[in-house]
């Protein structure tokens, strides 16, 4: 084994979170090392045009994707069933690279409501806690949106964010999203210009009452300098977003928004190709000492370090930690332990839209995030839910991000998959078609929970991360009632024709269908070690000078995007970490 | 019997010439330069390097009924679609090197749970057609590419449906594996093989490697003028 000189601090894993913690923690002068297990990528020359215009390469094949065949998750539905590996992408991606999924995100960037963040006591306030089925083990995240507010701006601020505010200062603002929380300022840049789609989405939904808003995108609409000095130009709505890098500098990722300035930094060094495959801890397993990883050749080396951010997306974080054995492993048997626990994910639900031949939908016009409307009447808890019977929510998006043919290319209910009546089907509701999607929450659960597979291992030999999951009665009940609304806007949109996907009671979680990499959980954080793995600085309860980043904190997922949230809370732990742990290392919040 | 319009060899002759054989006996070198620009140029034939000449048969058979050639637009034939799926055969996603491909192997797994077989692409394609033939053969006395239309349609229904057991494999894995790869190459820039002449994307009205939108924005409702271009800079 090779041992390399100490460092100060080693972050685990390059992507967003990993590149805030980065940029924030080197003013300190601390020396730090970043191990991203992926290679580097920049703008140019990895993610430029043309070949970036490439939907097989990118869209099909996930050429920025984590390649499953070295390592991937298991998955099974209940516990006490044997789980099988994910051996092809569907339901969710991951990143792969330097910039991690923040290169080829969507940039669909949201604030939680501050319901979300205290969810446990709020429903119960609100209805009684015997609105939630017992097996339903939703927390609170131990700070308030409040106390969250100006982190959760400070994001915004470096990605450049662009849209509308609805509630400033607890003003409602016209046009904005009214059912958020309030805000201090509005958007750092305005919206992007609607797309055709969303435009008629927005007219219909606003004819029934309801308030649509420009969805909060990190696809610039205009040019724009952040804090650091990075600097984005325009969107120019190119239809390559979601699971491409940016040629045009326009969506907010790690090397958008920090990296030029990161990287020359003297006392910042980047290892790429360099896997970690645990975080070692001292003889009382009370203290981490550094990690251990396997580099570009394939040898393992020791990288000794003072404090260790593991950074390397949820699932991930949660196998490390497995593998590293901090925190008990969480039991669904006994709801004891909390590394692995409260896992869950989104669902979603999908309309396909068609009109006649006289609109023109330009369907290829599109971005990940800009351009699009969004109703968020019927998400976390901006109704009442007492008649309704199920906790959570969803928003509803009306546009789209592109019309990529392979993926993205839709074709009136009845048609059949292919032949003569398919291609026709094809050919006239190409350029006429848009969608209308539900985008849900979805809650945690006793035996929804993740931990290390005893048969399949990864391409180092480590067991992979297994995944117990499948929908709950709730979600079902959430899906049907936002669908609903959703259905009464198509309705409104007058299309001839509607297609529509909804996951009903009896459906199993289908892997094969992309819904969202939103999954969370597993490292939660919370105000009781008893029933969450980090304190609400994401510091872990066991070893102190581990924190954790990412939607891994999560105590169960949110109607919403996760990574508004995500780069709030790293922003909310960094704080404390420069201007408390470092002068006083140790626990910052008591047991 | 290899005079029989219905014999395996002739059919796919017919099907070759049609796609990849230009008519520069009728027609003179320039009357064929101005047929270019009316209609797609004629490829040169291509040469399977993965598929053997009854696997060859049998995927042209094949694609050419998943997308058929009619006056809406072009075929999987002409869009050489079956020289993708044989280039796709010969890189890393064909060698199943993005799949996740260590055992063991649970088939029987709920399909929810994702494909379960213990064959990457190249193996799932020879395998399965191999067993396809089979069937036929025991069926109709004749291989999948020497049917009728109609009876190709019939087995290929059957195959997506699975009520065709196949040796090692459920046909629906296969199927679904084919129309995937069938309708990648209609639609994939050019580059790789298919979508030739960017015939699908015309069709559809999509204009490929274009990604550039801004002045389009703020003109809601208006069609888009402007034809498709590839990677490579073809103009469409
Ligand atoms: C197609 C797609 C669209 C998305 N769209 C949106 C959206 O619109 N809005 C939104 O809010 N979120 C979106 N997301 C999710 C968003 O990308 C993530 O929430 C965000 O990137 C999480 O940041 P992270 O730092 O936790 O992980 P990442 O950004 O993924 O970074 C993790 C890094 O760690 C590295 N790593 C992993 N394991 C190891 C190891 N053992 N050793 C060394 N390095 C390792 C990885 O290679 C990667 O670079 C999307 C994701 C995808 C895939």
């Amino acid at each position: 084994m090779i041992r390399m000189k100490p460092v100060d601090v080693v972050i685990v894993g390059f992507g967003w979170t990993g590149a805030i913690m980065g940029i924030e923690l080197a003013d300190t002068g601390l020396n730090i090392l970043a191990l991203e297990r992926g290679a580097y990528r920049d703008t140019s020359p990895d993610f430029s045009y043309p070949h970036n215009a490439d939907e097989l390469a990118y869209g099909i094949r996930g050429k920025l994707f984590q390649p499953l065949s070295r390592e991937t998750v298991t998955i099974r539905h209940a516990v006490g069933d044997t789980a099988v590996p994910y051996r092809q992408y569907g339901s969710f991606l991951f990143g792969n690279n330097v910039g991690g999924a923040g290169i080829h995100w969507n940039g669909q960037h949201y604030r939680p409501s501050p319901e979300d963040l205290e969810l446990h006591s709020h429903i119960s306030k609100r209805y009684g806690a015997k609105f939630m089925p017992d097996d339903m083990q939703i927390q609170d995240y131990g700070l308030t949106y409040d106390e969250l507010e100006p982190f959760l701006e400070q994001f915004e601020v470096l990605c450049g964010t662009s849209g509308r505010a609805g509630n400033i200062n607890g003003e409602i603002k016209e046009g904005g999203n009214p059912f958020e929380g309030p805000r201090k300022r509005d958007y750092p840049t305005p919206p992007v210009a609607d797309t055709y789609g969303a435009r008629l989405f927005a007219d219909a939904a606003r004819a029934l009452g309801m308030h649509p808003f420009p969805q909060p995108s990190d696809n610039a609409s205009q040019p724009y300098t952040n804090p650091h000095g990075v600097r984005l130009g325009p969107c120019n709505l190119c239809g390559y977003c979601e699971r491409f890098g940016c040629f045009m500098y326009s969506k907010a990722s790690p090397q958008t928004t920090i990296l030029p300035v990161l990287m020359r930094k003297p006392n910042f060094a980047l290892r790429t190709h360099s896997h970690v495959t645990r975080i070692n801890l001292d003889s009382t397993g009370k203290r981490a000492t550094g990690v251990t990883y396997i580099d570009a050749q394939g040898r393992q080396v020791e990288q000794p370090a003072d404090l260790v951010i593991v950074s390397a997306f949820q699932m991930h974080n949660v196998r490390l930690m497995l593998l590293s054995g901090i925190g008990t492993p969480y039991d669904p048997n006994t709801g004891k332990g909390v590394i692995g626990k409260n896992y869950a994910y989104q669902m979603m639900s999908s309309l396909g839209v068609f009109f006649d031949q006289d609109v023109a939908i330009n369907p290829f016009i599109g971005a990940g995030s800009g351009g699009v409307q969004i109703v968020d009447d019927f998400n976390s808890d901006h109704f009442d839910h007492a008649a309704h019977g199920f906790v959570g929510g969803a928003y509803i998006y009306g546009g789209q991000t592109g019309g990529r043919p392979i993926q993205q290319l839709i074709v009136p209910p009845g048609t059949p998959g292919w032949g003569a009546a398919w291609k026709k089907a094809a050919k006239e509701s190409y350029l006429h078609a848009t969608t209308v999607a539900t985008h849900g929450s979805v809650m945690s659960y006793r035996d929804r929970y993740l931990d290390l597979d005893p048969t399949y291992k990864d391409v180092f030999g480590q067991p992979l991360l297994r995944i117990t999951f499948d929908w709950h009665d709730n979600e079902y009940k959430m899906s049907q009632f936002v669908t609903s609304r959703a259905q009464d806007i198509v309705r409104q949109m007058k299309p001839k024709a509607t297609s529509l996907t909804l996951r009903k009671p009896g459906d199993h979680y289908d892997v094969r269908q992309y819904q969202t990499t939103h999954t969370t959980g597993g490292v939660i954080q919370g105000s009781s070690p008893e029933t969450s793995a980090l304190n609400r600085y994401q510091q872990s309860w066991d070893v102190h000078n581990v924190f954790v980043t990412g939607a891994s904190a999560f105590p169960q997922n949110l109607g919403y995007n996760p990574t508004g949230l995500i780069g709030g809370l790293t922003y909310n732990s960094v704080k404390a970490i420069r201007e408390n742990y470092l002068k006083n290392p140790g626990p910052l919040v008591q047991a | 019997m290899s005079n029989k319009p219905s014999s395996p060899s002739r059919r796919v002759f017919l099907r070759q010439s049609m796609a990849a054989v230009p008519a520069v006996g009728l027609l003179g070198t320039s009357a064929l330069a101005q047929t270019q620009s009316a209609a797609p140029a004629a490829q040169a034939a291509y040469t399977p390097r993965y598929f053997t000449a009854p696997e060859w048969e049998f995927l042209q058979a094949a694609v050419d009924r998943l997308i058929p050639a009619d006056e809406h637009g072009p075929g999987a034939l002409e869009a050489g679609v079956p020289e993708f799926i044989d280039r796709e055969m010969e890189g890393a996603y064909g060698h199943g090197g993005f799949w996740y491909m260590q055992g063991p192997f649970a088939p029987d797994t709920h399909p929810t749970l994702g494909y379960q077989l213990r064959f990457n692409p190249r193996e799932l394609y020879r395998t399965a057609i191999a067993a396809i033939d089979d069937w036929c053969q025991k069926q109709h006395q004749s291989t999948f590419a020497a049917l009728s239309p109609e009876e190709r349609d019939g087995v290929l229904h059957a195959l997506e449906k699975g009520d065709i057991t196949l040796d090692q494999l459920p046909a629906t894995s296969f199927f679904a594996q084919l129309l995937t790869n069938t309708k990648e190459g209609y639609f994939a820039d050019p580059m790789y093989g298919g979508n030739k002449h960017m015939a699908a994307w015309k069709m559809i009205g999509f204009p490929g490697a274009r990604a550039d939108f801004a002045d389009w924005v703020e003109q809601p409702g208006k069609v888009y003028p402007l034809g498709p271009v590839s990677i490579e800079g073809d103009k469409a």
